[in-house]
């Protein structure tokens, strides 16, 4: 693997465009835009403010820089460097802005979330969605880019709105069975949508494309339930990751629960143990192991027990996924035979994790100069030569 | 003192013996007790009185009673009496009978007292021991008793120690459920707690905006500054949102749907009838697993016939579920179902049965074994050969009909035949060029050893000339024996013709030679020998070196140097010359 020299870069926002031809980062307040192969500065461009979050547009020709506290969002073209737009939420302030799947609007989420404003870049058009939701994760597109599932609540009740991308016609609006809905997200067939409840209760409710409401799953009431959610790339299984540790696993047929994933802190089946690796010292522990668990504080709010991060391969083969009270180790399980294949234990706590978008091999990070790579073949660990802590990945 | 004394020969009669050994059977006992046997006599005595006392003691037994008495009493422990001789007879002195008499009676009285305390003794001893016994009795039931109470007390206890210890744990997993409930309480008042402090504090923050907003007059209205307007991503113009378009929409969201329940079903069907097929086969299989067997068994003819009958329809709607319809169709699937389940439930019995008669085998003797294994060996063995008999059988099927199937082409047919036979061909080719080469080869040693037998022969013939002259010369030396000229003369001329005819006959049958010599019975030894070793060194001229002729020369050189050979060494050489006439009539026949 070779590494290429250090690059300046603050708040962590460097990004590769989606065509995998550019990569932009933004330096205070001023955007760089370079070349991925050769790392020459193509474009050089220069905000108002200091940069606080930067997204290429899905057809790599437009990056949108956010400025958060004057409310500002700025928009340049690659194709054409004096090109420019600004986008000013005056008084009502800025929360967060993010690009529509088509690369032309702009969708500005206010402060308190009072409002939702989608900007139009092809025709300066504005418009207007109320009382979108402030909750983990309120808005999703589909992968299709066609729609777009807003949570929203309105005298203490919990709506989901379907938009359509094209012109932003509102299709479906339908009010959900949760107390308080705290994500949605759709299916990668796009046919599918999820929504869950708040980590106070138990409750994710699966509902059609077009509103119906397809199944409820709730695996038990009172302890602090959903902590994270991740489809299948086949949308064969949805996966829940909830506070007792568990993620389970629903299938696509009858919305039940397939199987359930424990994290158990003692592992004695050998074929997990066999691909583990303890990547300092390179060495199979003997059976039966202990994984190294860290107690929460029980007075706290949202305490660090729980699946915090699940992702599935591209392969639709391998889950991989962290138990917070067990933040040193990465659990690996195949979807084949429906049980560990692989726990990887670190010396520090993961910090982030992510699959190769080609293969299925997962990458992850603590927080020193080192990165990991895991495959079923075997495990690699590379050292990164940079100064400072690894807090992000992201593949190309 | 065991007083066993019985006086001697006492003339009295038995009541009188029994009494004395009755006295006589006072044992070691003390005076005590001896008395009560006595007295009891005596007083039985003083019942019977006079005839008893009569009976011991008459006139004339005076001295042997006193004598007898007075050895009682010193027994008894008093003084005895003594005999006053007076003057009609031994009589008793008075003095000393009354003492021993009044001693007696004190005893007596003594013992009776002792026998009185002693039966009054054992009246209290027979009342206490009753007392006693009752009381052991008695003890005893309350003994049984208290124990029956103890063990019933036991088992109380038991009881209640079993209640409570599922008290225990009752209370104990009641008392994690409150722990549990009450730690779920305590996260959910944390979290309720801390989203309800988010939420002040953005109440806070928005009331604090608002103030903000009332005060401040400037207002920032919003806007876009856009240097020109970008095209669509997709390049079309957009739209007007009219009720069209909202149909629109509808109808593409509806697609979607279907389309992807679509193809979800279609991978369903895909797999239904994937499903189908398999089990379809495990049935067949099933059926034809245990239909041969079912034959071969002799018992449960009825089950069999009804199983068979059970399987045809079966069979019949099989043949009629392949149709893809009828797939569709509830009862076929679910007799599919019943059929499958039918004949795994045959299976699993059969196999059941298996087992047992197995087991029963293997319990019986244990040889059988190490004969089932080398059954299964053999059965192995012959499974294999028979799958490589069928593999055979398969590839000469297909050969066959390849070549079946051939004829449409005759050309290629001809072809292929033509190159089926080229190897053949090209092999006999060869191998009749090697032939030819071998029959010139051949030839020319036949012509090679005829010139070289002729030659031979002319030199044989040369040679036997001059033996012939030098015998003659020889001969007609040895004068005295003229008239024998002839005759030798003869004899060699004979021999010499003979040589000739030999020498001519050698290219045929060198052994007709050898016969004919030996027949002819020349009268010189030496001529015999000169015939065969002449065959015999053609023989080996020939063999050795293709140009004889040098060979025959020296032959004859070495002879009519040799002058003689050995008898063995000719013996040998005829042999070879047989031999030779063998292998030579071989090779001609060849």
């Amino acid at each position: 693997m070779n590494f290429s020299e250090v690059f300046k870069q603050s708040n962590q926002l460097c990004k590769v465009s989606p065509d995998g031809k550019y990569l932009a980062t933004c330096v205070q307040y001023r955007l760089v835009v370079r070349d991925v192969n050769t790392l020459q500065i193509l474009q050089l461009y220069t905000c108002l403010d200091q940069v606080a979050s930067m997204e290429w547009s899905s057809d790599s020709l437009f990056i949108l820089c956010a400025m958060y506290k004057r409310g500002l969002v700025q928009v340049w073209s690659l194709e054409q460097p004096d090109w420019h737009c600004k986008i000013d939420e005056g008084s009502i302030g800025l929360v967060s802005s993010r690009w529509s799947p088509d690369g032309r609007h702009i969708l500005n989420t206010t402060e308190f979330h009072l409002r939702v404003t989608v900007w139009s870049l092809c025709n300066k058009s504005v418009s207007y969605i109320k009382y979108p939701k402030a909750c983990q994760k309120g808005m999703d597109f589909s992968a299709d880019g066609r729609y777009m599932a807003l949570a929203e609540r309105r005298d203490c009740k919990d709506y989901i709105s379907v938009f359509v991308c094209d012109d932003w016609h509102l299709l479906r609006h339908f009010e959900t069975d949760t107390q308080d809905l705290a994500g949605v997200e759709w299916s990668p067939n796009g046919c599918v949508l999820a929504a869950w409840d708040s980590c106070l209760e138990y409750k994710m409710l699966l509902y059609s494309l077009d509103g119906r409401l397809l199944s409820t799953y709730s695996a038990y009431e009172w302890s602090l339930g959903i902590k994270s959610v991740a489809w299948s790339p086949s949308s064969q299984f949805l996966a829940i990751g909830s506070y007792d540790e568990k993620v389970r696993i629903l299938n696509h047929i009858t919305w039940k629960k397939l199987t359930e994933f424990e994290h158990h802190p003692t592992i004695t089946n050998s074929k997990a143990v066999a691909s583990h690796r303890c990547l300092v010292s390179d060495e199979i522990p003997p059976l039966p192991v202990q994984v190294p668990v860290v107690k929460p504080d029980p007075d706290r709010a949202n305490p660090k027990i729980g699946i915090s991060a699940i992702a599935f391969s591209v392969d639709n083969r391998y889950l991989a996924t962290k138990n917070d009270c067990m933040p040193q180790s990465v659990w690996v399980w195949d979807m084949q035979r429906l049980g560990p294949t692989a726990v990887l234990e670190q010396t520090a706590p993961v910090r982030f994790f992510a699959w190769d978008p080609r293969r299925p091999r997962l990458a992850l990070c603590t927080g020193n100069t080192k990165l990991y790579l895991w495959s079923p073949a075997g495990c690699v660990s590379v050292k990164v030569p940079v100064e400072g802590k690894r807090q992000h990945l992201a593949y190309s | 003192m065991g007083d066993w004394w019985t006086p001697p020969m006492m003339p009295d009669p038995g009541l009188g013996i029994r009494e004395f050994s009755s006295v006589s059977h006072i044992d070691e006992s003390p005076s005590r007790h001896r008395s009560p046997p006595a007295t009891r006599a005596s007083e039985t005595n003083s019942k019977h009185s006079y005839s008893v006392l009569t009976a011991f003691c008459t006139e004339e037994n005076i001295p042997q009673c006193v004598a007898y008495v007075n050895q009682e009493a010193a027994a008894l422990g008093l003084c005895g009496v003594c005999v006053e001789a007076r003057g009609a007879g031994p009589s008793l002195g008075a003095a000393s009978a009354l003492n021993l008499l009044y001693e007696l009676l004190q005893l007596q009285r003594r013992g009776q007292r002792t026998l009185h305390d002693l039966e009054t003794q054992q009246l209290k001893n027979n009342s206490d021991l009753e007392h006693l016994q009752h009381n052991n009795s008695r003890l005893k039931d309350q003994l049984e008793h208290t124990r029956r109470e103890n063990s019933g007390l036991h088992e109380g206890e038991r009881q209640l120690q079993l209640k409570i210890r599922t008290l225990q744990r009752y209370l104990k997993s009641e008392k994690e459920e409150v722990q549990k409930l009450q730690s779920i309480i305590a996260s959910r008042a944390t979290q309720y707690n801390h989203d309800a402090k988010r939420k002040e504090r953005e109440s806070a923050k928005l009331k604090e905006r608002l103030n903000q907003l009332l005060v401040d007059k400037r207002d920032k209205r919003l806007a876009i500054e856009v240097a020109n307007c970008v095209g669509r991503a997709d390049g079309k113009r957009s739209l007007w949102k009219t009720s069209k378009m909202e149909a629109r929409h509808e109808g593409e969201m509806y697609k979607a749907l279907l389309s992807d329940y679509e193809g979800r079903h279609q991978v369903l069907l895909q797999e239904n009838a994937e499903l189908k097929k398999l089990l379809q086969l495990m049935k067949k299989d099933m059926v034809s697993m245990l239909s041969p067997r079912k034959t071969t068994r002799a018992h449960m003819p009825a089950e069999d016939s009804l199983e068979q009958a059970g399987s045809e329809p079966d069979d019949e709607l099989c043949e009629g579920s392949r149709d893809p319809l009828e797939q569709m169709c509830e009862q076929a699937r679910e007799q599919l179902a019943n059929s499958i389940r039918l004949q795994w439930r045959r299976l699993k019995s059969h196999m059941q049965r298996l087992d047992s008669q197995v087991s029963l085998a293997a319990s019986r003797e244990q040889e059988e074994v190490i004969s089932r294994r080398e059954h299964e060996e053999a059965i192995t063995h012959m499974k294999m050969e028979l799958q490589q008999c069928t593999e055979f059988i398969q590839t000469q099927q297909q050969l066959l009909q390849q070549q079946l199937s051939l004829p449409c082409d005759e050309e290629t047919a001809a072809l292929l035949n033509d190159g089926y036979l080229l190897e053949e061909k090209e092999r006999l080719k060869e191998e009749w060029s090697l032939f030819h080469e071998q029959k010139k080869n051949f030839e020319m040693e036949r012509k090679n050893f005829t010139e070289a037998a002729i030659r031979l022969g002319h030199e044989r013939k040369a040679f036997e000339e001059d033996r012939a002259l030098w015998l003659k010369t020889q001969f007609l030396n040895m004068a005295p024996f003229v008239g024998h000229r002839r005759h030798a003369t003869s004899e060699s001329r004979r021999a010499l013709t003979i040589g000739a005819q030999s020498g001519a006959k050698v290219p045929s049958s060198p052994a007709l030679s050898c016969t004919s010599a030996s027949h002819t019975g020349l009268s010189t030894p030496t001529s015999d020998p000169m015939t065969l070793p002449s065959t015999a060194e053609l023989y080996r001229t020939l063999q050795l070196i293709p140009d004889s002729r040098s060979q025959g020369r020296c032959a004859s050189n070495s002879f009519q140097s040799g002058a003689t050979m050995t008898k063995s060494q000719l013996r040998d050489s005829c042999t070879d010359c047989s031999i030779f006439s063998v292998v030579r009539d071989g090779n001609s026949a060849s």
